[in-house]
């Protein structure tokens, strides 16, 4: 009989990554390690061009042509969304560390304008890299 | 040590209990926010820089490079890159890797490998900027 009674009430339930819908904050604080992580993968790929460079003019080409190549163009892409996403949502966190901003409000806003700053920032590197 | 004179019979677990934290870890937070303060201009600059050298050809490299300023703060944004990355590894393994051993293992490879990255790229900037 209380089995019963417990059902109809619909307890709220703890939630639980599987089922729960993350706020647009939550899914920004997670892209800020995921970009993290993938941008020191990247530091390897930065050590190897400078590596490459100092070994010689052969050695730089291949980098060169390897990073140039569509997966290689695809993966610097990457790189460069992560970077700019990393570096916006940085500098909210510094901006947070001093004590400002630090409510929910804000926190949705921020993460509206890291996320579009993040795409805005990427096209204009791309944009810029083509036609320089 | 400490002196023991007013009460030697505690132990050292009983006479720091209550007094707050080790004061020690503020350090290494605020220097992590330094570094993450300082990598904002720097790699600004080092984004444009490469956005130049997209296209270049190994001469055009080895010229950026051999300028004193181009490869002072290269210099710099390389160990503070590298610094900023282990330590941001570190925060993650903090969070999800709970084995005490396994968590060490994983600091300590990404430190090594940080400090293998860092030194490789500092070496090779070196070679190019003091090569003829």
């Amino acid at each position: 009989m209380s089995e019963t009674s417990v059902a109809k009430k619909a307890r709220p339930l703890s939630p639980h990554l599987q089922v729960y819908r993350l706020p647009l904050a939550a899914v920004s604080s997670i892209t800020h390690r995921f970009t993290g992580i993938a941008l020191t993968v990247g530091t390897l790929v930065l050590t190897w061009w400078l590596v490459a460079a100092a070994s010689g003019p052969d050695d730089f080409d291949t980098a060169q042509h390897v990073l140039g190549s569509p997966i290689g163009l695809l993966a610097l892409l990457g790189w460069t969304w992560a970077f700019g996403y990393h570096l916006l949502k940085g500098i909210q966190h510094l901006i947070w560390d001093a004590g400002k901003g630090v409510n929910t409000a804000s926190a949705q806003r921020n993460s509206v304008l890291v996320f579009g700053g993040s795409f805005v920032l990427t096209a204009i590197v791309w944009i810029a890299a083509f036609a320089l | 040590m400490a002196s023991t004179s007013d009460n030697g019979f505690r132990t050292r677990l009983g006479r720091v209990r209550g007094l707050g934290s080790a004061k020690s870890g503020g350090a290494q937070w605020l220097a992590y926010r330094m570094v993450a303060a300082l990598l904002v201009p720097l790699t600004i600059w080092f984004l444009i820089a490469i956005v130049r050298l997209a296209k270049a050809e190994h001469a055009d490299a080895i010229v950026w490079l051999h300028q004193p300023v181009n490869a002072v703060l290269l210099l710099i944004t390389l160990v503070a890159t590298f610094h900023h990355a282990a330590y941001g590894l570190r925060e993650v393994y903090e969070d999800y890797i709970h084995g005490k051993l396994a968590r060490l293992a994983a600091i300590g490879l990404t430190n090594g490998a940080a400090i293998v990255l860092a030194a490789a790229s500092v070496f090779a900037v070196l070679k190019i900027a003091f090569g003829a």
